[in-house]
C-alpha cells in the first residue's frame, strides 16, 4: 500500500464510523448498512469475475441456502450463533458442489451452469412450500445478539454490518494480494502457462469458487439478518445479475469497484423504485450502456481519466513515480 | 392408468415445446457462441402477441404464426442492432442479452399487467380424444405433433439443404467456414430469425397449457439451458433428446414430488457434467 491509499483508507473508515451521526434520519441510516451487504456480496462473487475471469450467475444461490438454513434453525429453536455457523458450512458445502460442477465447461459453459443451479435452488426455495413457505416466504423471529450486544435499532445494525464488513474486506483483500491470488490472476491471464508451470490451475479456480461461495454466504446472512424476512424473490436470476452488474459497473479489476458499484446501484434502486415501478427496465438499461460503453466499469475508468489529467499538469514528474499496483 | 397417460402425454407435449424453445438456443449457441439468455424472454413474448393477436378474433394458427414473426423481428433487431456491436466479446454479448430478457419481462409487465393472460386452445381441439375407454387431451397431441414436425422440417433444413451444410460448417469451425467463403455473419442473422421465430411460435402453442404471466419467461430459461446442457450445445439431435428428458423429469417432478420438482432436474445435469461433459450428442464444448 502507498501512502497516498493509506490515508484515503482511514478517510473511507472515518467517514463510514461516523455515517450514522452525518445522516442521522434511520432511513438513510438502513440504505446505508444495504450498501455494504450489497458490497459484500458485489466483492464475494468479483473474487471469481474480476480475479478469476468466471462469469457467475447463480451468486443469489448462498443467500437462499445461508438464509434458509439460518432461518430455519432459528425457528426449530437453535441458538443463533449455531444457526449461522451451520448455514455458512451448508452453503460453503453448496458451493463446492456446484463449483465441480460449473467448472467443467470453460467460459460460457460455466456462466450457463452457474445460472441452472442458481435457477434450481430458486426452483427448491419456490416449491417447497411446507419447508421455505413458497412464494410467501419467510421470517427471522428477531436479530441475533452477537456476544450480548444488542442488533435490533437501525443504528447499532449499521455498526455491526459494518464491522462484518471490514472483516471481509479485510478478507477478502489478504486473499488477493497472497501468493494464492497472484495463482489465480495468473490463471486467468495464462492458463496454459499456469499449468506448464505446475500449477494445479483447477483446484486454484474451484477453491476460489467456494471461498466466494462462503463470503456470498455472508453476505447472505447479513441480508437475512437485515431484512429478517427470506422468499424466493431474492433468489431470482434478477439478484444475481444485479450482484454481477454491481461488480461490472464499478470495475471487476479492483475491490473498490464492487463497493462503489454495490453503492451507486442500491441508491438508484431505493430512489427509482420510490418513484416508479420500472426498475428492471432501468436494470436492464444500464446493463446494456454500462457493458457497451463501459466494459472496464466506472472505477478504472475514472482512474484512467484522473492519470491523464495529472499527466497534462504535471508535466516534469513523468515516469519517477511507480506505477500504483493494481489492486 | 389414467393418470400415468394423461401425466406421460403432458410431459411428450411439454418436451415439444422446450423442442420449440431449445432447439434455437441450442443452434445459436453452437453457431455463435452466446447463450441468448433472452430467449426465455423470446418465448414469453411470444405468448404474449399470440394473446394479444386472439384477442383480436385472429385463428389461433394465424395467431401462432404471427407471432413467431413478430418475435423473429425483435431477434433480428437485437442480433443486428446490439450485438454486432460487440464484436468479439462473448462475455458482454450475453450480458446484453440479458439485460435485453429484463427490459421486455418489464415492458410486457407494463402492457400486459401482472395478471396470467389465458390462451384458449382452437375450437375443433378443445374435446378430448377417446380410445379404449380412455379420455386424451387432443390439443397435447396436436403440439406434441407439430413439434415433430418442427423437428423433421429443422432437421431437413439442416442436414439436407445447403444453408444446413453452411450452418453446421459455421458451427463446427466458424473461422474456416468464413474462410471458404460462407457468409457467417449472415447466417447468424438468419439462425437467430429462426430461432427467435420458433421460441415466439412456441410460446402462442404452449398458451393453452401454460398461460401467459409474468415470470414465465425466468421458468422457461433455465429449463432451455438444462435441455442444452444435457443434450449437447449446437447438435438438433442432443435439443430434441434432451427436451424430452426434461419434459419427462419436470412434469412427473410436479406430478409425484411437487416440492423437488426443480431438484430432480439437478440430478440428470450433475451426471451429464460429470461423465460427458459436453453432453449426451454436443457438438462444441460448452
Amino acid at each position: 500500500m502507498t501512502r497516498s491509499s493509506i490515508i484515503w483508507l482511514v478517510v473511507c473508515a472515518l467517514l463510514l464510523i461516523a455515517l450514522p451521526r452525518i445522516i442521522i434520519h434511520e432511513f438513510y441510516i438502513n440504505m446505508a448498512s444495504q450498501v455494504l451487504i450489497f458490497a459484500i456480496l458485489a466483492l464475494s462473487l468479483n473474487l471469481m469475475l474480476g480475479f478469476g475471469g468466471m462469469v457467475s450467475l447463480g451468486h443469489a444461490a448462498y443467500i437462499g441456502v445461508a438464509g434458509y438454513t439460518c432461518i430455519l434453525l432459528t425457528i426449530a429453536g437453535y441458538h443463533p450463533l449455531v444457526a449461522a455457523i451451520v448455514a455458512l458450512i451448508l452453503s460453503t458445502g453448496c458451493a463446492a458442489i456446484f463449483g465441480m460442477l460449473s467448472l467443467r465447461a470453460p467460459g460460457l459453459g460455466f456462466l450457463m451452469i452457474t445460472l441452472a443451479l442458481g435457477q434450481i435452488v430458486w426452483g427448491v426455495a419456490y416449491r417447497a412450500n411446507t419447508l421455505t413457505g413458497g412464494d410467501n416466504g419467510i421470517s427471522l423471529p428477531a436479530r441475533p445478539m452477537p456476544f450480548g450486544f444488542d442488533i435490533r435499532s437501525a443504528e447499532s445494525f449499521y455498526y455491526f454490518t459494518l464491522i462484518v464488513f471490514a472483516v471481509a474486506l479485510f478478507g477478502m483483500w489478504r486473499f488477493v494480494r497472497s501468493p494464492f491470488g497472484a495463482s489465480l490472476m495468473g490463471t486467468r491471464d495464462q492458463p496454459r502457462r499456469m499449468r506448464m508451470l505446475g500449477y494445479n490451475t483447477w483446484r486454484i479456480q474451484w477453491l476460489t469458487f467456494v471461498i466466494a461461495g462462503f463470503w456470498g454466504s455472508v453476505g447472505g446472512l447479513m441480508y437475512v439478518y437485515y431484512n429478517l424476512f427470506l422468499s424466493p424473490h431474492a433468489l431470482t436470476l434478477q439478484q444475481s445479475a444485479e450482484i454481477l452488474l454491481m461488480a461490472i459497473l464499478g470495475g471487476a479489476t479492483s475491490l473498490t469497484g464492487p463497493i462503489v458499484g454495490a453503492a451507486i446501484i442500491t441508491l438508484i434502486k431505493n430512489v427509482v423504485s420510490t418513484y416508479v415501478e420500472r426498475w428492471n427496465s432501468l436494470l436492464g438499461i444500464i446493463f446494456i450502456v454500462v457493458i457497451v460503453f463501459m466494459p472496464l466499469g466506472l472505477v478504472p475508468g475514472c482512474r484512467a481519466l484522473w492519470r491523464k489529467w495529472q499527466a497534462r499538469h504535471k508535466p516534469p514528474v513523468p515516469a519517477a513515480s511507480a506505477p500504483e499496483p493494481a489492486e | 392408468m389414467q393418470f400415468w397417460i394423461i401425466q406421460t402425454l403432458n410431459s411428450v407435449a411439454f418436451g415439444g415445446l422446450l423442442f420449440l424453445l431449445s432447439s434455437g438456443f441450442s443452434l445459436i449457441f453452437g453457431l455463435m457462441r452466446i447463450p441468448n439468455l433472452a430467449h426465455g424472454a423470446f418465448f414469453m413474448l411470444g405468448a404474449y402477441f399470440g394473446y394479444t393477436l386472439l384477442s383480436l378474433k385472429f385463428n389461433f394458427w394465424i395467431a401462432a404464426i404471427g407471432a413467431g414473426l413478430g418475435v423473429g423481428l425483435v431477434g433480428i433487431i437485437l442480433e443486428r442492432f446490439v450485438l454486432r456491436q460487440l464484436p468479439g466479446n462473448a462475455q458482454g454479448q450475453v450480458l446484453v442479452t440479458l439485460g435485453l430478457s429484463f427490459i421486455v419481462a418489464d415492458l410486457c409487465l407494463l402492457i400486459w399487467t401482472g395478471d396470467p393472460m389465458p390462451l384458449p386452445a382452437p375450437q375443433e381441439l378443445r374435446p378430448p380424444l377417446r380410445y379404449f375407454g380412455l379420455a386424451f387431451p387432443t390439443y397435447r397431441l396436436v403440439v406434441l405433433g407439430l413439434a415433430l414436425v418442427a423437428a423433421v422440417g429443422l432437421y431437413f433444413l439442416m442436414e439436407r439443404t445447403r444453408i444446413g451444410a453452411m450452418i453446421r460448417a459455421g458451427v463446427d469451425d466458424p473461422e474456416m467456414a468464413r474462410g471458404v467463403g460462407i457468409p457467417v455473419s449472415r447466417l447468424f442473422t438468419t439462425v437467430f430469425l429462426l430461432g427467435a421465430a420458433l421460441a415466439g411460435m412456441g410460446g402462442v402453442l404452449g398458451g393453452p397449457i401454460l398461460n401467459a404471466y409474468p415470470g414465465l419467461d425466468a421458468d422457461m430459461l433455465p429449463l432451455a439451458l438444462i435441455v442444452v446442457i444435457l443434450g449437447g450445445a449446437g447438435s438438433l439431435l442432443g435439443a430434441f433428446v434432451g427436451s424430452f428428458i426434461v419434459g419427462f423429469l419436470y412434469n412427473f417432478g410436479i406430478a409425484l414430488v411437487p416440492d423437488l420438482a426443480y431438484f430432480v432436474l439437478f440430478l440428470p445435469m450433475v451426471l451429464v457434467l460429470m461423465f460427458l461433459p459436453q453432453g449426451l450428442f454436443g457438438r462444441v464444448q460448452l
